[in-house]
């Protein structure tokens, strides 16, 4: 039983991305409604982890996974405890909705089933991210979600903002994830362990090492880029130019969470220091504020709903900072409500551009009666957004004030940060969900009315499941919030909070927050007018921020290259050729291997005679003034090598050799009458006394390696193999001949076919006709012009 | 270049290079010699011969496009490779028989074969280049 | 015998690189023919040498009866000549084409791939 229900984990683990694969097939075949058959991939996901509940609800954690390479104790595992099984229902449960709600959205499409497939590769990494146990894996679904984020932004490419969002969210999260990647292995090298599961196990060692610092804020830079926290908050906005069900899959239920997930993880391990507490709730309580009052100056549905969903990930990773059991459950609530409420509302704003051709409050009005199961979508998650009993929302925020409270002048000012934030997303909430549906009909682009069923299927469940959960609050509690926040705070939680208000602090600042929420509601449209003032008063952000720095990248790197490669063939061969010396000097010098100083050898007149031959056609071709002297010097030295082959005793290189030359002069002849030879090498003296020395630096290097070279004994072993088995087993008695086409046959295969390459090259090269530049023939043109002056 | 007596005597010259390039390539597994040589003499034949006569001659004598008999070589060499195959043995292991013709012990293997394909790659891709090169001269 | 030809092989790769040192393509390929010899004799030294004993089994015997010369580096060596043949023409006529083509043999007026003063890389998206 268990090996099958490991298996069928496995087989979970991959089926959306075999579900991607077949997504353009089947969106080809039965075209939008091609969703209705993927959708049950992710349900059946979500069937799967259900099985799971009962037995993560009384404590258990499920493991499993194959041993991958052992060597390095990588495993492909997997590790499901409250907090990771509630992260994959969420991505299963509300990619089902999503992927029917794709079928909607972009029905008729041309690039349907690529969406699909992007949209289902996701799901696949986002799943694998937080149900890995081995930080290997970690990582590369950490990156691949990445990955993926970058292909659902850029999705529309043709235009120049996707493009730019495309990359500024691979750029700031994939940066973020190699910042993760040196935490991981910081960890990994402090601890020992590869696995989260052997971490959690690991207590207080990690904390109590002088590298926690370290590890802490790379691990951080991980997660704050992931989940937008202030100052890389702005990517998250920029990626709103992304298909609708993708803000409201990948940048808000989900992806973006994933920062949070790896925080919440890392608490039992890493959290309770005083840096934890003091780092994670000042720029979680930053971006709450910040993503807020940004939210406030924009007026486009999905821009909205973008700054608040920052915000809230703000709130999500100050609340994890607190550590306290009160302020994971909260933290645990939220995160959960917010997945429901956030995602309805983005699926909303969609439906709304779908229908409308607009998403600009400033220009819609008017489309309750157009749109009613929309609208009530719409209010049932602003509600619950809000924090409005009896939804999910409510239950969260009770939870928020009850950890925060007014204990001390530290959570004083977190909970007013709190106040502040959630009056704020209370105002943004029901501008979304109210002002395009309120108030008189506007003329819109598009003649509105309600969308299909994929449309607007998602939002209604989402906002339904919210009221429900909340209502059955102890079921959803005993399953999920429970289990969640056990495993965020590394010891039994247990979740009580219902839907039926008490009066108390808690209640009565939850009143307060609705009180600003209102206020802030009326006074909106003022309120963006100063925050455009304002904004326009700073003037610089980070998102200019990231084009200077792209820029300015783009300009430092086009320097380099420009040093680096600066188009001269001289400068490219001295450089090669210098640190080719050094190469062979510098072991030498290090090592001491130089060579003993050799006898001066005897050798018959004739041999001398082929060097001094040799030796005048090198001369001869460094002075050779005409192509006439220059081939016949070429040929000189070529024939004394080839000479030199036959008085030591290798009869087939020197016959080689001679056919060799020859064809190299007739070649050479046939091809240099009409190449000018410029009469002069004509280098000035201090670039002559350069070369020269590179030159001559090389050829003592190589002198002095060979004579090296000889005077170690020699291993004949190989030489004594072919001498020995030539006849014997090849049946030749020229062993020369024998090795080439028996013993190493498979080489000179593949050097004949490397002269027959050539052969195909120079055809090729002399028989087209590139297209003659205009810049070419005035050259030629000059020249021609030259050789008759002259 | 193209005096009379060159031009007279080139074809013959040519002839015998290439009969003496066959008979250098067959005694290359005993003897100095074999495919890689015996295809350089046969190019410089052909060089001879080209010079002598002109490059529209050689390709009327070559028939095949020098090009095609160096493709032909590599196939005949990758082919006696292959047949190996048969044999269950590993790929370009040489394989021997000792047919006996008219009372003359015949030594036939792979190998030779292999050889052989050298030589007509050499052979064609070094004439192509010389052919190549000679007609854009006279273009 | 080795030690005067090290100090030979020394000699053709100075040469060489010298010449590949140049401007003008037409002399670096001059080098680097002289290179292809130069590599081919520093492979036929290391392998050391013997005089004219050829590396042939005789007749009538089945392994070479006295010392021969080493095999190995002359069968590397006879088929390196034939390529870097083929290199040589392949460059020669590249040469020339580009002779044709740009009506130098001047590499630092081949600019067709690298201009000079090129801009930036585009810096929008």
């Amino acid at each position: 039983m268990a090996d099958a229900s490991q298996s069928l984990t496995f087989l979970v683990l991959f089926l959306p991305f075999l579900a991607a694969a077949v997504a353009p097939f089947l969106t080809r075949l039965f075209q939008h409604n091609a969703a209705w058959l993927l959708a049950l991939v992710p349900a059946f996901i979500f069937v799967h982890f259900c099985g799971y509940l009962p037995a993560v609800a009384d404590g258990a954690a499920v493991q499993g996974g194959y041993s991958w390479i052992p060597a390095f104790d990588a495993n492909f595992s997997w590790y499901l405890d409250g907090l990771s099984l509630t992260f994959a229902l969420l991505i299963s449960g509300i990619g089902t909705l999503i992927v029917l709600y794709s079928g909607g959205y972009l029905k008729d499409h041309p690039h349907q089933g690529r969406f699909f497939s992007f949209i289902l590769m996701f799901m696949g990494a986002m799943q694998g991210l937080v149900v890995s146990d081995s930080f290997l894996m970690l990582f590369v679904f950490w990156e691949l979600t990445s990955i993926t984020s970058f292909l659902l932004i850029g999705f529309d490419h043709a235009r120049e903002a996707s493009r730019r969002a495309a990359l500024q969210a691979l750029v700031v999260t994939g940066g973020g994830g190699l910042a993760l990647l040196a935490g991981l292995v910081l960890i990994w090298h402090v601890t020992g362990a590869t696995e989260l599961s052997q971490l959690l196990a690991s207590q207080d060692v990690l904390r109590a090492s002088p590298f926690y610092l370290g590890a802490l804020l790379l691990v951080l830079g991980g997660a704050f880029t992931k989940s937008a926290q202030f100052p890389f908050h702005f990517w998250l906005p920029n990626a709103m130019e992304a298909p609708t069900p993708v803000s409201a899959y990948l940048h808000s239920a989900t992806m973006v969470k994933a920062g949070v997930y790896l925080v919440m993880r890392l608490n039992p391990v890493m959290g309770g220091t005083t840096a934890w507490e003091t780092i994670l709730p000042v720029f979680g309580g930053t971006t709450l504020i910040v993503g807020t009052l940004l939210a406030v100056r924009k007026t486009d549905l999905k821009q909205m709903l973008a700054y608040t969903t920052v915000a809230s990930l703000g709130l999500l990773v100050m609340l994890t900072g607190f550590g306290s059991d009160k302020a994971v459950e909260a933290a645990v609530l939220y995160l959960v409500a917010h997945s429901m409420f956030k995602g309805a509302l983005f699926m909303v704003a969609g439906l709304i551009d779908h229908e409308s051709g607009s998403r600009d409050i400033t220009e819609l009005g008017g489309l309750r009666r157009a749109m009613p199961i929309t609208f009530v979508a719409a209010l049932l998650s602003a509600a619950s957004m809000g924090g409005i009993t009896p939804f999910f929302g409510f239950l969260a925020k009770e939870e928020i004030y009850a950890a925060l409270g007014f204990a001390g002048t530290w959570n004083s000012i977190f909970t007013i940060v709190a106040i502040v934030g959630n009056g704020l997303m209370f105002a943004i909430g029901f501008a979304v969900a109210l002002i395009p549906f309120i108030g008189e009909k506007v003329e819109t682009p598009k003649h509105a009315h309600e969308g299909p069923v994929l449309l607007w299927l998602g939002p209604a469940v989402l906002s339904l499941t919210a009221l429900v959960a909340a209502l059955a609050s102890s079921l959803s509690h005993h399953y999920v919030s429970s289990p969640m926040a056990s495993a965020v705070a590394g010891s039994e939680v247990h979740v009580h909070i219902g839907v039926v208000p008490h009066l108390g602090l808690p209640f009565t600042l939850s009143l307060v927050t609705i009180a600003v929420g209102v206020g802030a509601y009326l006074f909106l449209a003022r309120g963006r007018a100063a925050m455009a003032r304002f904004l326009e008063a700073i003037g610089w952000g980070p998102d200019r921020g990231f084009d200077q720095a792209m820029r300015s990248l783009v300009r430092v790197s086009g320097g380099v290259t420009r040093v680096v490669q600066c188009g001269r063939m001289e400068v490219y061969m001295t450089v090669t050729f210098i640190a080719l010396a050094a190469a062979i000097f510098a072991p030498m010098a290090i090592y001491g291997e130089w060579p003993s100083r050799p006898t001066f050898p005897v050798l018959p007149f004739y041999e001398w005679a082929v060097f001094a031959i040799a030796v005048i056609g090198l001369g001869a071709v460094v002075y050779a003034q005409d192509r006439l002297t220059a081939i016949v010097s070429l040929g000189i030295q070529g024939f004394a090598v080839a000479l030199l082959f036959m008085l030591l005793g290798a009869p087939d290189l020197s016959f080689t050799q001679f056919m060799v030359e020859t064809l190299s002069v007739v070649i050479l002849a046939l091809a240099m009458t009409r190449l000018r030879l410029t009469p002069s090498d004509h280098r000035p003296t201090g670039e002559m006394l350069l070369d020269a020395s590179v030159a001559g630096a090389c050829g003592l290097g190589l002198t002095l390696l060979l004579l090296r070279v000889i005077q170690v004994p020699f291993d004949s072993t190989l030489s004594d193999f072919f001498d020995e088995y030539a006849y014997v087993i090849a049946h030749g008695r020229n062993i020369v001949n024998v090795i080439i086409v028996d013993f190493r046959g498979l080489d000179t295969l593949g050097e004949i076919a490397v002269v027959m390459v050539a052969g195909l090259a120079i055809l090729a090269l002399i028989r087209i006709k590139a297209p003659k530049q205009a810049v070419a023939k005035t050259k030629k043109a000059e020249m021609h012009a030259e050789t008759v002056e002259g | 270049m193209r005096t009379v007596i060159f031009r007279t005597a080139a074809p013959y010259l040519a002839s015998l290079m290439v009969l003496f390039s066959i008979f250098v390539l067959l005694r290359g597994h005993n003897e100095p010699g074999g495919g890689f040589i015996g295809g350089l003499i046969a190019a410089s034949a052909i060089a001879i011969y080209g010079i002598a006569c002109g490059v529209a001659s050689v390709r009327r004598a070559l028939y095949f496009h020098p090009m095609a008999i160096s493709g032909f070589g590599l196939l005949l060499a990758a082919l006696s490779g292959v047949l190996s195959v048969f044999f269950g043995v590993p790929f370009l292991t040489g394989l021997w028989a000792t047919p006996h013709l008219f009372g003359v012990e015949l030594d036939l293997s792979t190998v030779m074969f292999f050889d052989i394909g050298v030589y007509f790659v050499v052979v064609g891709a070094i004439t192509s280049i010389g052919l190549a090169l000679e007609e854009r001269e006279r273009g | 015998m080795e030690s005067a030809l090290s100090v030979l092989v020394g000699l053709f790769f100075a040469v060489s690189i010298y010449m590949m040192l140049s401007k003008h393509t037409i002399r670096i390929v001059l080098g680097v023919t002289i290179f292809g010899n130069a590599v081919n004799l520093t492979i036929f030294t290391a392998g050391r040498v013997l005089r004219e004993v050829p590396p042939i089994i005789p007749e009538d015997v089945v392994t070479p009866q006295t010392l021969v010369a080493n095999p190995l580096p002359q069968a590397l060596i006879l088929t390196a000549i034939v390529i870097s043949f083929s290199f040589f023409c392949f460059l020669l006529v590249l040469a020339y084409r580009a002779y044709q083509e740009l009506g130098t043999d001047d590499t630092d007026e081949m600019r067709v791939a690298e201009p000079k003063g090129e801009g930036l890389p585009p810096l929008g998206y």
